[in-house]
C-alpha cells in the first residue's frame, strides 16, 4: 500500500514540476487589483541547503496566500517574489540586491545559515531593506535592517543546559561542527558552565568537519568520558546532516538516551523525517516550538500547512513558527504604520505582540530579537517530540551574550534616542557609527 | 444464528467472571491519563500486579509514547498516527477502536525517567523468563536503574538460577547493588566479585564507593585499585578498537573509491559524477525498501544487484552521451562530468524531494558484537568491511580471469595495439565505464547503512575517492586497497590525539608531501606506457 502511494507521489512530483513551470509563466501575466505589496522570499531551493530552506519558502508562500484570503494589507494584495540563491553564499547577496532593486520588494523573508545572513547584511543595510531571519543562531549581532525571529543562544542552549543540570548531569561533552555557530555557542556554554561551578576536567569539547560521517572514535571517546560513573550528557551543535551517522553510531555502540542523553540544537521534525528514528528515542532537542505542542493555534497552523502542501505526512518545525511569528509581526507593523516603507515599519514593529504557536505571545524587542518560550523535547519513535520541559515565562532574546567577555557590556536598542546595535554600556557610546 | 447467540452468552459469562479484575485494571490504565509523577509508580505497580498477559505490550506502548488520552471519553487508548489521523486500539487487547483527529487525543507524557522505570518493572518480571541472553539483559536493566525491591528480587532469583553465566551475572549484579548499601561487611565480600569488570555500571559503583565518607580507608583503596585495573584494561581495548575503527573507515574509503579506480584508474577518465553514481545506488536501496515494506533486510540484499544495474546504466548513458566525445581531453571531461553531477543531484532533488530519505537498518545490522567485555564491534561496520573485501575480490577476479577484463587491460595498456588485434575499443570503453559506475552504485547500498541518503551524499565521498586512487597509484587495484586501508588506519590513530578536524588536515598534508616526492602513487602501473 505504502509503496504504491510513494511511487504515485514520485510520478506526481514529476508532473508537478512541469505544472509549476507553466504556472510560473501564467502567474506573472495575471492582472492585479491595486498596487500589490511585494514580499521577497530568499531561500535556497537548490544546492545543499535546499533540504531545509525549501520548506521555509513554502511557508512564506502559504502565509502570503492566507493574508490575501483575509483581504491583503492596507487594502492591497500581497505578491510573493521568489528567488533561488542556490545555497551559494555570494549569490545570496546578489539575489538580495536583485529583490530590493529590481523587484522593489517591501520586505524579505530568508536565509538559513549564518554565513548567508552575513553575506546579505551589507546589502540590506545599504539599501535599507527589511529582512526576517527565522533560524536559531549564535547571536553577537543586531542590525537595524534585520529581525531575528529564531532563537538567540540564551533562548536555546542555556535553558537546555539548565534542564540537564536539574536532571543531575555533572559531566559535559560539547560536540559541534567546526564553524562559527558551534564555536560561539560552545564558548558561551563553557563560560556558563564554569560560572555554575563545573570543573574544566568535566567538560570535553570536540569539533568535527562539515558532513562528518565516521563517528566511531568520537563516540568511543564519549563513552570513555561518560564511563566514570558520573552522569554525562552531550550538548550537540553538530550541523544537520552529520547528526544521522552520529546518532546511529551512538546506538550501535550501545549508548542510549538513559546512559548519555544528547541534546541537539539543530535536529527538528524535518530532519527526523529523513531518519530511522528507532536509535534516537529519548535523546533531546531544545527549540521554541514543536509540532506536538498542544494548542489550538498550533492545530490550526498544522491543518493549514498540510492542506496547503497537499501531503499528510509533512511536518512543521521551529523555523516555520519563526516565519509565522515574523510574518504576522510585519503585517501588524505595516498596519500600525499605515505604510510599507522600511523606516516606518522599523519604528512601528518594536513592541508589537503576536500569538506564537505554543499558546503565548511573542513580542518584538528593541534589540530586534523576540521573546518566546523555550521547550525541551524528547525524540519519540514516530519522529515527533515529547515536550518534557517548558520555561514558565517567555525568554527575551539577547543579541549580545552575557557570558562572553567582549559582548557582556554591549546592548542593542533600536528605539529613539539610542538607535544603536552595539551600545557600550560602560563607555556609554555606540561602537558602530550609524546612529543617524 | 443459535451458534452466534451461544457465543454471545458465553462471552457475556466470561466477561462477568473477569469483570472485577478487568474493571479495576481498566481504571488503573485510565488513571494514567492524568496521574502525577509521584503516584505514577503505584499505578504502574498495580497494573503489573494484575498479571494480565497484555501488560507487557501496554508498557511497551507507553514507553514508545503510543498511549493517548481520548479526550472524548477520558479513556486511555493506544494510537498510531497515520498522516493527520490517529488509529486507535485497545491498549490491552489490541481491538480496533476507530480513528480520531489530532484534537481528540492527547499523548500521555513519556520521558527517559519513565522509560527507565518501565524497563526496570518489566525486567524484574522477566528475570526468570526467556533464554539466558534475555535473562542477562533483564539483570543488567535492573542494575542500571535499581529500585527499592531490586536487590531482594535478584537475591530471590539466584537460588533458582541454573545457568552458570546468568548466575555469575546475578552475583555481580547483587555485588554492585551492595556497594551502594550501608553494610560494610557485605561491601567487603562483594568487592572481589567485581574484579575484571569493565562495564560502566560497575565502574560507576566503584567510583561512588571510593568517594564515600562512611567507608573504611582500605575498602576505598581496594575499590580504587579495581578501578585503575579496569581502566588499564580499557586502554588496551581502546587501542584494538582504534585499529578496528581505522580498518572500518578504510573499507568505506575502499568501497567508494573502487569504482573510480576503474573509471579513473584504468580508463583515465576524471569522473566528477562518481559520487552521484554512489548516491543513485543509495536511492535504489530506498526505493526497494518502499517496494518491499516490512522486509528491509531482503530489500537491502536485492538492492546490491539492482543498484549495480541502475548506476551501471546511468554510467553507460553518461559515457555514450558525454564522455566518449572527450577522451584524451581531461580538462573538458572534468568540467562536463561536474556538470553531469549537478544535473543528477538536482534531478534527484526534484523527483525525490530535497529532504533526506530514511533507509531502514535491518535488525541484523544493528547493535554490536561483544568480542570481549569492553570491546564491542558494531555489526554494520563489520558487514561493510567484509562486503568491501568481497567486492574487491570479485572485481580483481573479473579483471584477471574474464574476457572483458583482458580486453580492458589490453586497451588501457596500449589502445592502438589492442585495436590492431581486433579489440573493439569503443565497446570496451563503454562497458568499463558502466562497470565502474555499477560498482559505485553497489558502494551506495553499503553507505546507505552509515550515512544520510540525500542528494548531497555523493559530494562527501568524491574528494576522498580521488585521494585514495591517486595515493594508491593510478591504474592499480591493489594500490587502491592498500591506500584505502592505510589512510583509514592512519587517520583513526591520529584522531584521538588531535581531534577530527586536525586529523583530516594532517592526513591531507601527509598526502601532499608524499605525492610531491612520489607523484605516481604507492604502486604505479607497470607497462610500456605506464605512468604517462
Amino acid at each position: 500500500m505504502r509503496s504504491r502511494s510513494t511511487l504515485r507521489i514520485l510520478v506526481s512530483r514529476i508532473a508537478a514540476l512541469a505544472i509549476t513551470a507553466l504556472a510560473f509563466l501564467t502567474s506573472s501575466t495575471m492582472a492585479q487589483t491595486g498596487e500589490p505589496i511585494r514580499v521577497g522570499v530568499l531561500h535556497s531551493v537548490s544546492g545543499t541547503m535546499a533540504i531545509s530552506e525549501t520548506t521555509l519558502k513554502d511557508t512564506v508562500l502559504m502565509l502570503v496566500e492566507q493574508q490575501n484570503a483575509r483581504g491583503g494589507l492596507l487594502g492591497r494584495p500581497l505578491e510573493a517574489v521568489v528567488v533561488d540563491p542556490a545555497s551559494d553564499w555570494p549569490l545570496f547577496a546578489e539575489k538580495a540586491r536583485e529583490l530590493l532593486v529590481r523587484d522593489q520588494v517591501d520586505v524579505v523573508f530568508g536565509c538559513w545559515t549564518s554565513v548567508s545572513r552575513k553575506s546579505v547584511l551589507p546589502v540590506f543595510e545599504e539599501l535599507d531593506g527589511l529582512l526576517f531571519y527565522p533560524v536559531q543562531y549564535e547571536g553577537e549581532e543586531s542590525s537595524k535592517n534585520v529581525f531575528y525571529t529564531g532563537a538567540a543562544p540564551n533562548q536555546q542552549a542555556i535553558p537546555a543546559v539548565d534542564y540537564l543540570m536539574a536532571q543531575g548531569i555533572e559531566r559535559w561533552v560539547l560536540a559541534g561542527t567546526d564553524y562559527v555557530y558551534p564555536r560561539t555557542t560552545n564558548k558561551i556554554l563553557q563560560a556558563y558552565l564554569a560560572s555554575k561551578g563545573v570543573a574544566e576536567d568535566d567538560i570535553f569539547v570536540s569539533y568535527t568537519p562539515f558532513g562528518h560521517s565516521d563517528w566511531q572514535s568520537i563516540v568511543a571517546e564519549i563513552k570513555r568520558f561518560g564511563g566514570t560513573g558520573r552522569a554525562t550528557a552531550v550538548v550537540s551543535t553538530v550541523n544537520g546532516d552529520a547528526n544521522v551517522p552520529f546518532y546511529k553510531e551512538l546506538a550501535n555502540q550501545g549508548v542510549n538516551a538513559s546512559d548519555i542523553p544528547v541534546v541537539a540544537f539543530s535536529v527538528g521534525e524535518e530532519e527526523l523525517s529523513g531518519i530511522d528514528t528507532a536509535p534516537l528515542v529519548g535523546h533531546l532537542a531544545a527549540w521554541n516550538y514543536f509540532m506536538s505542542v498542544e494548542s489550538d493555534a498550533n492545530y490550526d497552523f498544522i491543518d493549514a500547512w498540510l492542506a496547503y502542501i497537499g501531503d499528510e505526512d509533512r511536518v512543521t518545525n521551529d523555523p516555520m513558527e519563526a516565519h509565522y511569528i515574523g510574518f504576522n509581526m510585519w503585517a501588524k507593523a505595516v498596519e500600525k504604520a499605515g505604510t510599507t516603507a522600511a523606516p516606518a515599519v522599523q519604528d512601528a514593529i518594536i513592541g508589537v505582540s503576536v500569538p506564537n504557536l505554543s499558546g503565548g505571545m511573542a513580542t518584538m524587542l528593541p534589540n530586534h530579537h523576540i521573546s518566546k518560550p523555550v521547550l525541551i523535547g524528547e525524540i519519540l519513535d514516530d519522529g515527533q517530540f515529547q515536550v518534557v520541559f517548558e520555561t514558565p515565562e517567555p525568554i527575551e532574546g539577547d543579541a549580545w551574550s552575557d557570558y562572553l567577555p567582549g559582548s557582556r557590556d554591549l546592548q542593542a536598542d533600536w528605539t529613539a534616542p539610542r538607535h544603536c546595535g552595539n551600545y557600550h554600556t560602560v563607555e556609554q557610546r555606540c561602537l558602530a557609527g550609524d546612529t543617524d | 444464528m443459535p451458534l452466534r447467540s451461544f457465543a454471545f452468552w458465553l462471552g457475556l459469562l466470561l466477561c462477568a467472571l473477569a469483570l472485577p479484575t478487568a474493571a479495576s485494571l481498566r481504571d488503573d490504565i485510565n488513571r494514567l491519563g492524568d496521574v502525577s509523577n509521584d503516584t505514577r509508580g503505584e499505578v504502574l505497580q498495580d497494573i503489573l500486579a494484575s498479571d494480565h498477559p497484555g501488560v507487557e505490550a501496554l508498557f511497551d506502548a507507553y514507553g514508545r509514547g503510543a498511549l493517548y488520552l481520548d479526550r472524548r471519553n477520558g479513556t486511555v487508548v493506544q494510537g498510531e498516527r497515520k498522516g493527520a489521523r490517529y488509529e486507535l486500539r485497545d491498549p490491552l487487547t489490541g481491538d480496533e477502536l476507530g480513528v480520531a483527529g489530532r484534537r481528540d487525543v492527547r499523548r500521555l507524557r513519556v520521558d527517559n525517567n519513565l522509560r527507565e522505570e518501565l524497563d526496570t518493572l518489566l525486567a524484574l518480571r522477566q528475570l526468570g523468563t526467556g533464554d539466558p541472553d534475555a535473562r542477562v539483559a533483564a539483570i543488567r536493566a535492573v542494575v542500571a536503574a535499581p529500585t527499592s525491591g531490586s536487590a531482594a528480587a535478584l537475591q530471590a532469583r539466584i537460588a533458582q538460577e541454573a545457568d552458570l553465566t546468568v548466575r555469575e551475572e546475578l552475583e555481580v549484579a547483587i555485588g554492585v547493588l551492595a556497594l551502594a548499601g550501608e553494610d560494610i561487611d557485605v561491601i567487603r565480600r562483594s568487592l572481589p566479585l567485581l574484579a575484571g569488570r569493565t562495564d560502566i555500571i560497575t565502574r560507576g559503583a566503584l567510583a561512588t564507593l571510593s568517594q564515600r565518607a562512611d567507608v573504611p580507608k582500605e575498602l576505598k583503596r581496594q575499590a580504587q585499585k579495581l578501578m585503575t585495573r579496569a581502566e588499564e584494561k580499557l586502554r588496551w581495548l581502546a587501542r584494538i578498537e582504534a585499529l578496528f575503527f581505522g580498518l572500518s573507515l578504510g573499507s568505506v574509503l575502499l568501497l567508494s573509491a573502487i569504482g573510480l579506480a576503474i573509471t579513473f584508474g584504468v580508463m583515465g577518465v576524471i569522473n566528477m559524477a562518481h559520487g552521484e553514481l554512489i548516491m543513485l545506488g543509495a536511492y535504489t536501496t530506498w526505493v526497494l525498501q518502499q517496494v518491499l515494506p516490512g522486509s528491509p533486510g531482503l530489500a537491502l540484499v536485492l538492492a546490491i544487484p539492482a543498484a549495480f544495474l541502475v548506476s551501471g546504466l546511468v554510467g553507460l548513458v553518461i559515457e555514450r552521451s558525454v564522455i566518449r566525445f572527450l577522451y584524451g581531453r581531461p580538462l573538458e571531461t572534468l568540467l562536463a562530468t561536474f556538470g553531469v553531477s549537478l544535473v543528477l543531484q538536482q534531478a534527484v532533488r526534484s523527483i525525490f524531494s530535497p529532504l533526506n530519505r530514511s533507509v531502514v537498518t535491518p535488525s541484523w545490522l544493528s547493535g554490536s558484537w561483544e568480542l570481549l567485555p569492553g570491546l564491542a564491534l558494531t555489526y554494520n561496520r563489520l558487514a561493510i568491511l567484509v562486503f568491501s573485501l568481497a567486492v574487491f575480490a570479485a572485481l580483481l577476479a573479473l579483471m584477471r580471469y574474464t574476457r572483458l577484463g583482458l580486453q580492458v587491460r589490453a586497451v588501457s595498456q596500449n589502445r592502438a595495439m589492442a585495436r590492431a588485434l581486433g579489440v573493439r575499443s569503443h565497446r570496451v570503453d563503454a562497458l568499463t565505464f558502466a562497470l565502474g559506475s555499477g560498482v559505485a552504485g553497489v558502494a551506495g547500498v553499503a553507505l546507505s547503512q552509515l550515512t544520510n541518503v540525500g542528494p548531497n551524499l555523493g559530494q562527501s565521498y568524491i574528494i576522498d575517492s580521488f585521494l585514495v586512487v591517486v595515493f594508491g597509484g593510478v591504474g592499480n587495484l591493489w594500490g587502491t586497497l592498500v591506500a584505502a586501508f592505510s589512510l583509514g588506519v592512519f587517520s583513526k590513530l591520529l584522531e584521538p590525539a588531535t581531534g577530527a578536524v586536525l586529523a583530516k588536515i594532517l592526513v591531507l598534508l601527509g598526502l601532499i608531501l608524499f605525492l610531491q616526492s612520489r607523484p605516481q602513487g604507492l604502486f604505479p602501473r607497470r607497462g610500456r606506457d605506464g605512468g604517462t
